[in-house]
């Protein structure tokens, strides 16, 4: 996908780089990398950039990096803090493989992103120059010792005097080099200096005018520098959208899609990376009449969720994998009483605290069976971030249609990526209705099961004629506890049929790629960008892979035994971790499968294999790529 | 809504006004505690309390946790939610914020509410709610036969500390009374059923969370705890005051009265503390303190109303 070619046609009267660094790159995709110490503004820097890139007409993916602390010691490896962004003249869906361009506050920092194997071999590394002939002997050392382990790769160094430019308009720049830097980046990549000033002054707004125009003269300042010492130009084409578009991450994406819903109560507890879904609703729930509770615990988040839907609402949750766990009895109580609940669980590192900022997709079996007793849920895994919108109108038609709960496995990649889509037709008809308080019909009662579908008409408390009590014992129609062998079979029968019939109305998923070939990805969530852009690299290469990715994963969408059938072999491709076959004591008896993999082998009967890695990032195509080829090349048929 | 229906609901309204409702709407299925089980008067009482209230049954939500007391929805002929063990608070949270009409009623037992369920009850004390909180405190976990209950007397045996209750016993009403924004915190006995009746009424038409401690005989486990101040009226205290909870027949049966102004939170929390003391009454009260969903309050929005709010939410991240 990658077209980089490099020219060395020169912009007139702009000096050249050391080191014979092209001056003038023209490619279709290129990576940057902002990082800095926590708290010296590389994201906002970042997705500033992103957000004008976008606006021109590029297409963008972010990626934030995140240390698990508000504020790690500064210039250590551990407390690096940034956004990787790729931009592309085509519509970008992942965050690519390495970074071609790192802009480092520090060389700390920049370690962390080295020892990641972030950077390409050649990467162009502008660096701040203060720290190498620092006053302090120690910070020299250690800047001497990591370009000794930084030697290990062909990097390219262009040291940047950011803090000495910066102290020409600030007192203190670890408050104004993330805008001298926006500005470097700016002019490299030929953005529009008014599109940045303008997104500077929306950033700012609550600040005031001076604040505004300090940090559009840091951008200035930065712009003016790289223009004057760098020369280097990186051209990406754009083209003008051909439809109205919308530029957010994934948080505020399900937030936007929650609201677009109508769903009008999120109760919730923080939790990372799941928070910054009711920061955004603390923003504008209430102007639509929504209400955010933040709960005193997660088990109570849900309570209160459990609550307003049995009282009328269909309510939502938002959490993460251990909140989640909290949530599970709560969850279990709504499936009995089948109120209907939308659970969405940006999913992080686990288990336990694990990896609080960064990515896996590891809830999958949690979602599914963690409830004692068979607890039949539905659970959708949005891909993209237009899907995280779109995913939550989805998921509140099916939890008011079926009574049911609704899971929604969102994940830390989605949730802080950005990237522009299609601006949302708005639809009156997405909107939860307000519940019907009028009479209960005579002779209903309230799990009046249809035996074909075991649907069920709700009963809202206000409603005359229809006062029962709604229990987590087993109970008959009438919601009479009933221990009866018959009445126990007949509901558990009742709850899981629901299941049986969306399932019914689904459509088996598209393939990417050939319809037929020797391999078959499958994914889920968030690696949908990079799983179809390593199998337009395998199938460019002549390898017949083709790739398919589920949205349902409760009921699994219809055909996917038939599908797995027209491929000579078929391995899931997941973030969350599963045995790999060749480690010691690891045998095909023993090994233990990844989540998909386990309930698409028992689904389908189909001999499904898996390649999953869990290094708290998102995956690389070219990673996939890779396994995908090796995948090919050992034996073994599915 | 068509305008047939709306039509309808409206005819329904103005008919409510001529429904009277008698002792059995408000009566569900045969309750199936144990005979002398003090949750029978505390559940006649509710009962009488809708009655007086002449309380649409529809717009009742009685709502509990799990154990003994828990079953009590059941036996009620209003909505009803029987949760899991020690949520009904966040369950009840919930109802009111979506439903503030509904008239919201917590059922909870002293392992539901002390126990399990403690942080809620802490929480649910500072929300405010506007809603009545029953702790039917039989100082035993019953339904699962005699175990130690954080309300068990010290040394009293049970099946998982037979040779008596290691601690000190918690105190609901000292716990209640500590908590920043309560607002009403009365106990009461089920021997006592005028009285608790009246403190029903009390807590119902007090705008907030009302929070009752009644003191429970449990015939199986626990019949002897509260033997005495059964057996000699003059064991029970009444608190007493113009703004208190008042029962004239009560005051005449249980003799001893301790005046008490329930705006004195420091006199209420010195009364709550001597638990050798069998007191009655409203211990604090204080109308003045914010109510959670009162804050909560927001504007009604048609469906076409909020998707041109989003619209223009959507402006701010237009490209």
């Amino acid at each position: 996908m990658s077209t980089t070619s490099q020219t060395s046609t020169s912009r007139e009267s702009a000096p050249s780089l050391v080191g014979g660094i092209p001056q003038v790159i023209e490619c279709s995709d290129y990576t940057v990398e902002v990082v800095s110490d926590s708290g010296e503004g590389a994201q906002k820097c970042g997705q500033t950039f992103a957000g004008v890139s976008a606006k021109m007409g590029n297409g963008v993916w972010t990626v934030e990096i995140i240390p698990a602390e508000i504020q790690p010691p500064a210039r250590t490896p551990g407390g690096a803090s940034g956004v990787r962004i790729r931009i592309g003249s085509e519509t970008v869906t992942n965050w690519g493989d390495e970074t071609k361009l790192v802009v480092a506050f520090n060389e700390q920092v920049l370690l962390a992103r080295h020892r990641l194997e972030a950077l390409a071999d050649d990467a162009l590394i502008l660096i701040d120059s203060m720290w190498e002939k620092h006053e302090d002997a120690d910070i020299r050392a250690a800047w001497a010792a990591a370009m000794e382990e930084l030697a290990a790769k062909n990097y390219r160094f262009v040291p940047v005097p950011m803090w000495e430019q910066c102290l020409e308009v600030v007192d203190n720049p670890r408050l104004g080099r993330n805008m001298f830097v926006l500005g470097m980046l700016s002019e490299i990549f030929c953005r529009d200096l008014d599109h940045v000033r303008q997104q500077i002054a929306h950033q700012f707004r609550k600040k005031g005018d001076e604040v505004i125009q300090v940090n559009v003269q840091l951008m200035e300042m930065g712009a003016a520098w790289a223009k004057t010492n760098l020369g280097l130009e990186v051209k990406i084409a754009s083209k003008p959208y051909a439809q109205p578009m919308i530029v957010m991450n994934g948080n505020q994406a399900a937030g936007l899609g929650a609201m677009a819903a109508g769903l009008d109560l999120c109760a919730m507890y923080p939790i990372t990376p799941a928070t910054s879904v009711s920061h955004y609703l603390g923003e504008v729930f209430d102007r639509v009449g929504g209400i955010l509770h933040q709960a005193e615990d997660e088990i109570a988040a849900a309570g209160v969720a459990t609550g307003a839907s049995y009282a009328g609402k269909v309510a939502f949750t938002v959490s993460s994998g251990p909140g989640l766990a909290l949530k599970t009895e709560t969850l279990g109580l709504a499936v009995m009483t089948e109120t209907p609940m939308i659970v969405l669980d940006v999913q992080r590192g686990g288990p336990s605290t694990g990896l609080p900022t960064k990515v896996e997709q590891s809830d999958l079996m949690a979602a599914l069976y963690a409830q004692p007793g068979d607890a039949p849920k539905v659970v959708l895994a949005p891909a993209t971030i237009e899907e995280c919108f779109h995913v939550m109108i989805t998921a509140r038609r099916i939890a008011e249609t079926l009574r049911c709960v609704v899971i929604v496995l969102s994940d830390a990649n989605l949730a802080t990526g950005v990237t522009p889509f299609p601006r949302p037709k708005l639809d009156p008809s997405w909107q939860a209705r307000q519940p019907d308080l009028g009479p209960v019909p005579e002779n209903l009662r309230p799990y009046d099961w249809d035996p074909k579908t075991g649907l069920s008409r709700r009963f809202i408390p206000g409603q005359p004629g229809g006062m029962h009590t709604a229990t987590g014992l087993v109970h008959d129609e009438g919601s009479k506890v009933n221990y009866q062998p018959d009445v126990n079979e007949r509901a558990h029968k009742m709850r899981s049929r629901k299941l049986a019939v969306l399932q019914s109305t689904l459509q088996p998923p598209p393939i990417h790629g050939g319809d037929s070939g020797d391999l078959l990805l499958v994914g889920w969530g968030s690696t949908k960008g990079a799983i179809e852009e390593a199998v337009d690299r395998a199938r460019a290469k002549g390898l017949a892979v083709s790739s398919t990715h589920l949205t349902f994963l409760s009921p699994l969408q219809p055909g996917l035994k038939g599908i797995f059938k027209r491929f000579g072999k078929v391995m899931t491709v997941e973030i969350n971790y599963s045995d790999d076959l060749g480690d010691p004591y690891i045998t095909e008896e023993n090994r233990r499968h990844s989540q998909l993999c386990i309930l698409l082998r028992s689904h389908t009967l189909v001999n499904v294999d898996c390649w999953t890695r869990v290094p708290g990032e998102p995956l690389r195509p070219a990673a996939i790529l890779a396994a995908a080829a090796n995948k090919l090349a050992t034996g073994g048929k599915a | 809504m068509s305008l047939i229906e709306s039509a309808c609901s409206l005819l329904e309204a103005v008919h409510e006004v001529d429904r009277r409702f008698e002792m059995e709407d408000y009566e569900g299925g045969i309750g199936r505690w144990c005979s002398g089980c003090g949750d029978y008067s505390v559940l006649t009482a509710a009962q009488r309390l809708l009655l007086s209230e002449q309380l649409p049954p529809e717009q009742v939500a009685f709502i509990s946790g799990i154990g003994c007391s828990s079953r009590f929805p059941h036996y009620m002929g209003t909505y009803g939610f029987h949760g899991i063990h020690g949520r009904a608070l966040p369950f009840a949270t919930g109802v009111k914020l979506a439903r503030p009409d509904l008239h919201v009623f917590v059922v909870m037992g002293d392992g539901d509410c002390c126990s399990i369920g403690a942080a809620h009850w802490i929480h649910a004390l500072r929300y405010n709610t506007d809603m009545v909180a029953l702790l039917l405190d039989n100082n035993i976990y019953g339904l699962t036969k005699k175990q130690t209950s954080p309300t068990t007397p010290q040394g009293y045996p049970s099946n998982t500390q037979p040779h008596g209750s290691f601690l000190p016993a918690l105190n609901p009403l000292t716990v209640s009374l500590g908590v920043t924004n309560a607002s009403f915190v009365a106990q009461t006995a089920d021997w006592a059923p005028g009285h608790l009746y009246a403190t029903l009424q009390a807590a119902h038409r007090h705008k907030g969370f009302a929070f009752i401690r009644i003191l429970q005989r449990c015939p199986k486990w626990t019949g002897d705890i509260f033997e005495e101040a059964v057996r000699k009226p003059a064991k029970t205290e009444l608190l007493v005051h113009p703004r208190g909870v008042r029962d004239e027949d009560s005051e005449k049966i249980f003799t001893t009265h301790v005046p008490h102004d329930p705006a004195d939170i420091h006199a209420a929390r010195e009364l709550a503390e001597d638990p050798s003391r069998v007191l009655l009454g409203l211990f604090y009260y204080d109308p003045s303190r914010p109510v959670y969903n009162e804050t909560r309050k927001l504007p009604a929005h048609t469906a076409e109303e909020k998707i041109e709010i989003l619209d223009e939410e959507m402006d701010r991240y237009a490209v």
